[in-house]
């Protein structure tokens, strides 16, 4: 139905690999959410500001709404759905966001979540402003950041704790 | 909110991509999408082709020869932000990036493609003015340079011909030493600037030997501010000496719009010409506006 | 945990789980077999008459389904339906409905025009672009003053561009202003803003054409509403009609009413006979989605010279926007009855006017005529107190109702709502705490003191807030496993819903929180329910619960002793076991055991607070830094302090995002200027860090046995007034007065500039 150029692109999410053919025109948003059926990954703006579709390109935060989905031709994307150890556990910063309130109606959390994981990993002693700064990519219009700044303080000591 | 249709082109070199920009009718270069993507998913524009840049070889990377920093027109502004070359050699463009969009933007966004798009108010382009930077583009008929003060053709457009590709920024270092501040107000963190300043100070003895101001966000284009330069050599820097030199850029012809209108924007300029200068001096070592980030 | 003490316990979100792992399940996350896409073509043009549309080339597109436009709807019923209202009905507003589709006129950009269907969305935008429509244009009407002239009229039909006008009072404030020793009038502007929930709205309509049945996903707040308000629109019965909720990005009172496109997506899939899916893009949600709060107010007070306020005078003027929506008159009326405050004001008289524009239309905004009344009325009283030379707390203090003046008559100040008192409460209590919280007494020699080159100012301002009045209806299950599903009619707008009512259930029934599973946001669940509006889930909803649960345990008694042959005598429930005199049953033998519960109150439970803040002001930026900002609030009883805490938390940095950053800009032609996310700014994590939030427990309500009073506005109401107090006595010394919002850091240094020039010449 599409009149527009495909390519068959082959993408690696969350360590498997897809390939399919799609239309150059759609966002790597589009192609996490429609034709993969990850559906954590959500769509705010679609003019990248509101960060809840950030992701991690080779372990680095982007918009996933601001790149084709052909440009992750090759390449390695870690989604929300990717972040949890197993099924049946969390990782200990969606551990911290549970125990701080850090979400309420979980649209931003996604976001937040990927755009922390790397964060954190730049920089794992963090002060409060820091993490402020480091979340100013992502829109929250429930907590007020109040229950995520916290947690993710909170998870910088039990990610530290975990490497000890 | 979905792109229109558009055929996409991923050149692998400098060359390829080239040709293909001048071959192609109503073709867009992409560069790090933090742009261009938005104005495609709102059908502000409307290309026929999308030469994605991104896989091109050599065109991302910061050295340092003969005291100019060479910057690579795909280098991500991450890779200047956390580019212990750049911290050393040139910190007005280190501390100008913390202002620049946010974390997840300055992952893809590059220094070519901020520049290119020439937002009035965005930090790099600030930046370049300031360091009297040079814009290297390559075309059809082989490479050229463009110092940055004739880059900006007019609101968001460069002057480069639409079969140019803009390959390089050359940054002439100054000396080890010198003194460097970037402020601005913006409505938040990360937002386009409403009115930024850059300031370049070197001072030997107590005195100013060479200075360096540039206000962004007031007009099409950031300005320098000569007046202010050439009053401020030669003399101590003291709160006094900015507070009056900097009354000079409430003449600068300013934009209006949402955010603010042109007599805000013109007091603006003062207001953050005089920080800029003071920070750069360490005078504002106290002040609240210079506690937060 | 011990099953009996869970309310009051922070206990972990059941929600958070799901939401944590990408889990949840949002409208645009689900697909539906053969489902396409549908999106709509909205009015480039505030105000014309429209003379064609022209959508052939669009439905000749391959992968296009349907272009349905007014014709085709009228066509197919007969006529084109009016959006009913749902609240505040005043019987001037018929004349100002909005039709579901514009048909012969435009009365705001962004209306309307037409719906395209497609294969996908991507090819369904290619079309939009092929529609071409003729528009004869007719002046625009950017304000209230344009309108208000009646030289060109929104609604012919009608008349006037003034859809009501009406007066409210108690007592007789004429009388009293007419021999006060001292009177004073202001007048008070608040902008336009909205809600901005972080996820569009959006819906997914399915017509199964066998069995003539409607499936809507993504309905929410008011799902009984909308589907009684639908099922007549396209000629079923509201039998033939499910409304199922999914998780919800927000809400804040823009989301889950009536809009047109409730009826637009519903119809064109019953038309094209597959599921449609139309999920609204954050440029349309600007101009589509409700707007709010413009509200500009003249207020006249009466009092004696030793401050004690005698009488209030006030006058309301509303921007409604295009047309009268779902919430009617609320804002201006709210904006009007909330006016006289916590205060002892014997004396009121009010008018209220409401103007169609032609921009789009307004709604409820959390706390909607709240935020902007007592920013109106604190202001006054701060104006008032300098005029008088009193201590502005102290003057607060002199006429803020006490305790045993309670419950306090405030008459009828809303034409559409009965009497009302305020109820419950020590209002000096949590006011002075804010007092003392800003540090007041060691702070005020600051006020307007420069510091660093900064203004400082400090303010505390009491406020009351009513919430949770009306019906709610439960219906609980014993599962096979011994579980309790308890259906509600409640939504579910992402405020932890699932997990306060289960703590309710599972306290009333004796069971662990996890043996408790709420189920809401379904017409399927309950034969009626009323949905999540004005602060009134815990209320009404947590005592529907409750009260469904008595109801189980005395169901579980009376089947004990009948059915298991039970001893008469008291049996005790709890942790899952049944139990009398030696004989025990767990509850899987009461499995199927279904019981139905409301809860009924007509009487509105009153919580109240103050909120206090310490700021800086930047006299040549205009940029205001909070330094201290604290909101105490009373709940009555705090079911989850966690989720409570959050609740204020949130409110109160939307609030400030209000006061700051949000703001909906209109030019002379009514084209909206900001429709972005780039331009309408809100809150970033960088911008309010220093607010803190205090919940107490002092008073309980008595209208409910749960004794919880609404807890979801508090936090916003008094926003407004407390910063702009606080920058008003912050920038005194330079006789700048803060009467319009928002406080934008260009206002507030033209405000500085214009007084300074003042002084020059």
């Amino acid at each position: 139905m599409e009149m527009t150029d495909k390519r068959t692109i082959t993408v690696s999410v969350n360590g498997t690999k897809h390939t399919k053919e799609v239309p150059v025109r759609i966002t790597l948003a589009d192609f996490i959410r429609y034709e993969l059926g990850l559906t954590g990954t959500h769509l705010g703006c679609e003019h990248g500001v509101c960060g809840a579709c950030t992701i991690l390109l080779d372990g680095r935060s982007a918009r996933s709404c601001l790149m084709l989905a052909v440009q992750a031709d090759g390449h390695e994307v870690l989604t929300v759905e990717g972040i949890a150890p197993g099924p049946d556990a969390l990782h200990p910063l969606q551990e911290a966001f549970r125990d701080n309130h850090g979400l309420q109606c979980g649209f931003c959390t996604p976001g937040m979540l990927t755009t922390l994981l790397e964060f954190l990993g730049d920089n794992p002693d963090p002060t409060e402003q820091e993490v402020r700064v480091a979340i100013s990519g992502n829109l929250c219009r429930c907590t007020g950041y109040q229950g995520i700044v916290l947690a993710a303080l909170d998870a910088a000591k039990r990610m530290k704790a975990g490497r000890a | 909110m979905k792109p229109p249709p558009f055929q996409y082109h991923d050149p692998k070199t400098l060359a390829e991509a080239v040709g293909l920009l001048g071959t192609l009718d109503n073709a867009k270069l992409l560069a790090g999408g933090q742009s261009l993507m938005p104005m495609l998913n709102m059908r502000f524009v409307l290309p026929d082709h999308v030469i994605d840049l991104n896989l091109v070889e050599g065109m991302a990377g910061i050295k340092e020869t003969d005291g100019v920093l060479e910057i690579g027109a795909m280098t991500r502004q991450r890779e200047l932000e956390f580019s212990d070359l750049v911290a050393a050699k040139c910190p007005l463009l280190h501390q100008a990036l913390m202002h620049v969009g946010h974390r997840q933007t300055r992952n893809r966004g590059t220094i070519g493609g901020s520049l290119c798009h020439l937002d009035p108010a965005a930090e790099l382009v600030t930046v370049c003015m300031a360091h009297d930077a040079t814009i290297a583009v390559a075309g059809p008929g082989g490479t050229r340079e463009i110092a940055f003060a004739d880059f900006p053709a007019g609101y968001l457009t460069p002057a480069i011909e639409l079969n140019e590709i803009v390959t390089a920024i050359r940054i002439p270092v100054w000396p080890a030493g010198h003194k460097a501040a970037f402020i601005e107000f913006s409505r938040r963190h990360g937002d386009f600037a409403i009115v930024s300043a850059a300031a370049l100070l070197q001072i030997d003895g107590g005195r100013i030997t060479r200075a360096s101001l540039t206000i962004g966000g007031v007009a099409v284009a950031p300005v320098r501010a000569t007046e202010v330069e050439q009053a401020i050599v030669g003399q101590a820097p003291t709160s006094e000496l900015f507070a009056k030199v900097c009354e000079s850029c409430r003449s600068f012809e300013a934009m209006a719009d949402i955010h603010a209108s042109a007599e805000y924007r013109q007091h603006l300029a003062v207001v953050l010409a005089r920080r800029a200068l003071e920070k750069a001096a360490d005078l504002a070592d106290n002040a609240p506006w210079n506690r937060a980030h | 945990m011990n099953a009996r003490m869970l309310i009051g316990q922070p206990v972990h979100r059941a929600e958070d789980s799901r939401f944590l792992k990408g889990a949840g399940r949002f409208v645009d996350d689900l697909a539906r077999e053969g489902m396409l896409h549908a999106v709509v073509l909205r009015s480039a043009v505030a105000h014309g008459r429209i003379r064609g549309i022209d959508a052939t080339a669009a439905r000749a597109m391959p992968g296009v389904h349907a272009v349905i436009t007014a014709a085709d709807i009228s066509a197919a019923l007969g006529n084109v339906p009016v959006i009913p209202l749902r609240l505040a009905n005043l019987p001037e507003f018929k004349g100002y409905l909005q039709p579901v589709v514009a048909g012969d006129k435009v009365r705001y950009v962004g209306e309307p025009i037409a719906v395209v269907v497609a294969e996908t969305q991507c090819i369904a935008e290619d079309a939009l672009d092929k529609i071409a429509v003729d528009i004869e244009r007719l002046p625009a009407l950017p304000d209230r003053h344009a309108a208000a002239a009646d030289a060109s009229l929104l609604f012919e039909a009608a008349g006037s561009n003034r859809a009501v006008r009406y007066e409210a009072k108690f007592g007789d404030a004429d009388a009293v202003f007419a021999k006060a020793e001292y009177t004073r009038k202001e007048k008070f502007r608040c902008h336009r803003l909205t809600g901005l929930p972080l996820e569009t709205r959006g819906q997914i309509a399915e017509w199964d054409k066998d069995k003539k049945r409607l499936t809507v996903f993504g309905a929410t707040k008011v799902l009984f509403f909308n589907r009684r308000t639908l099922a007549p629109m396209l000629g079923i019965t509201e039998a033939d009609i499910d409304m199922i909720e999914v998780d919800v990005g927000g809400g804040f009172g823009v989301k889950g009413e009536f809009y047109p496109e409730d009826f637009l997506i519903p119809f064109v899939a019953r038309t094209v006979g597959r599921p449609v899916k139309w999920i609204e893009d954050r440029r349309e949600h600007l101009v589509a989605t409700n707007h709010s709060r413009e509200v500009d107010c003249e207020l006249e007070i009466a009092c004696r010279r030793d401050g004690t306020i005698l009488a209030m005078r006030g006058h309301i003027t509303a921007d409604m926007g295009a047309y009268i929506r779902t919430n009617g008159g609320v804002v201006p009326a709210k904006a009007a009855q909330f006016l006289p405050g916590p205060y002892r004001i014997r004396d009121v008289g009010l008018t209220v006017e409401a103007f169609v524009t032609s921009k789009t239309p307004v709604g409820t905004l959390r706390a909607p005529g709240r935020f902007e009344a007592n920013f109106f009325r604190e202001r006054l009283l701060d104006i008032v107190a300098a005029d008088l030379g009193l201590d502005v707390m102290d003057f607060r203090r002199k006429n803020l109702i006490q305790e045993t003046e309670l419950p306090f008559a405030t008459g009828k100040l809303v034409p559409y709502e009965p009497e009302t008192d305020f109820d419950t409460g020590d209002y000096h209590v949590t006011f002075e705490r804010a007092v003392a919280e800003i540090g007041w007494d060691q702070n005020k020699a600051l006020n307007g003191k420069l510091v660093d080159g900064r203004y400082r100012g400090l303010a505390a301002v009491p406020f009351v807030e009513s919430g949770g009045s009306g019906k709610e209806n439960s219906r609980l299950v014993i599962e096979k496993d011994g579980t309790v599903s308890v259906y509600v009619g409640s939504s579910v707008l992402g405020q932890g819903l699932e997990t306060t009512l289960a703590q309710v259930a599972a306290d009333t029934l004796k069971l662990p929180f996890e043996a408790i599973k709420i189920l809401h946001g379904s017409t399927t669940y309950l034969k009626e329910g009323f949905g999540t509006f004005a602060s009134r889930s815990m209320v009404v909803g947590g005592c529907a619960v409750m009260d469904g649960c008595n109801n189980l345990l005395a169901a579980i008694r009376v089947a004990a002793r009948e059915r298991l042959g039970f001893p008469n005598e008291e049996i005790e429930i709890a942790d899952g076991v049944v139990a009398a005199g030696g004989k025990r049953a767990g509850l899987t033998e009461f499995a199927g055991l279904e019981v139905e519960g409301s809860f009924s109150t007509t009487t509105r439970t009153y919580s109240y607070g103050a909120h206090a803040c310490h700021v800086a002001v930047d006299p040549r930026t205009g940029h205001v830094d909070i330094l201290d900002y604290v909101a105490i609030e009373d709940v009555g009883v705090a079911i989850n302090p966690h989720i409570v805490h959050g609740q204020a938390i949130g409110a109160l940095v939307q609030g400030l995002g209000g006061v700051f950053l949000d703001q909906i800009m209109y030019d002379r032609d009514a084209q909206m200027l900001n429709a972005s996310l780039a331009d309408y700014l809100v809150p970033l994590a960088t911008d309010f860090a220093n607010v803190r939030a205090i919940t107490m427990e002092l008073r309980r309500s008595k209208t409910n046995p749960l004794g919880a009073k609404g807890a979801g506005e508090g936090g916003m109401v008094a926003v407004a007034a407390t910063i702009a107090n606080a920058v008003a006595a912050a920038l005194k010394p330079l006789g700048v007065e803060v009467c319009d919002l928002p406080l934008s850091p260009a206002r507030l240094w033209g405000l500085v500039n214009g007084a300074s020039l003042a002084r020059k010449s």
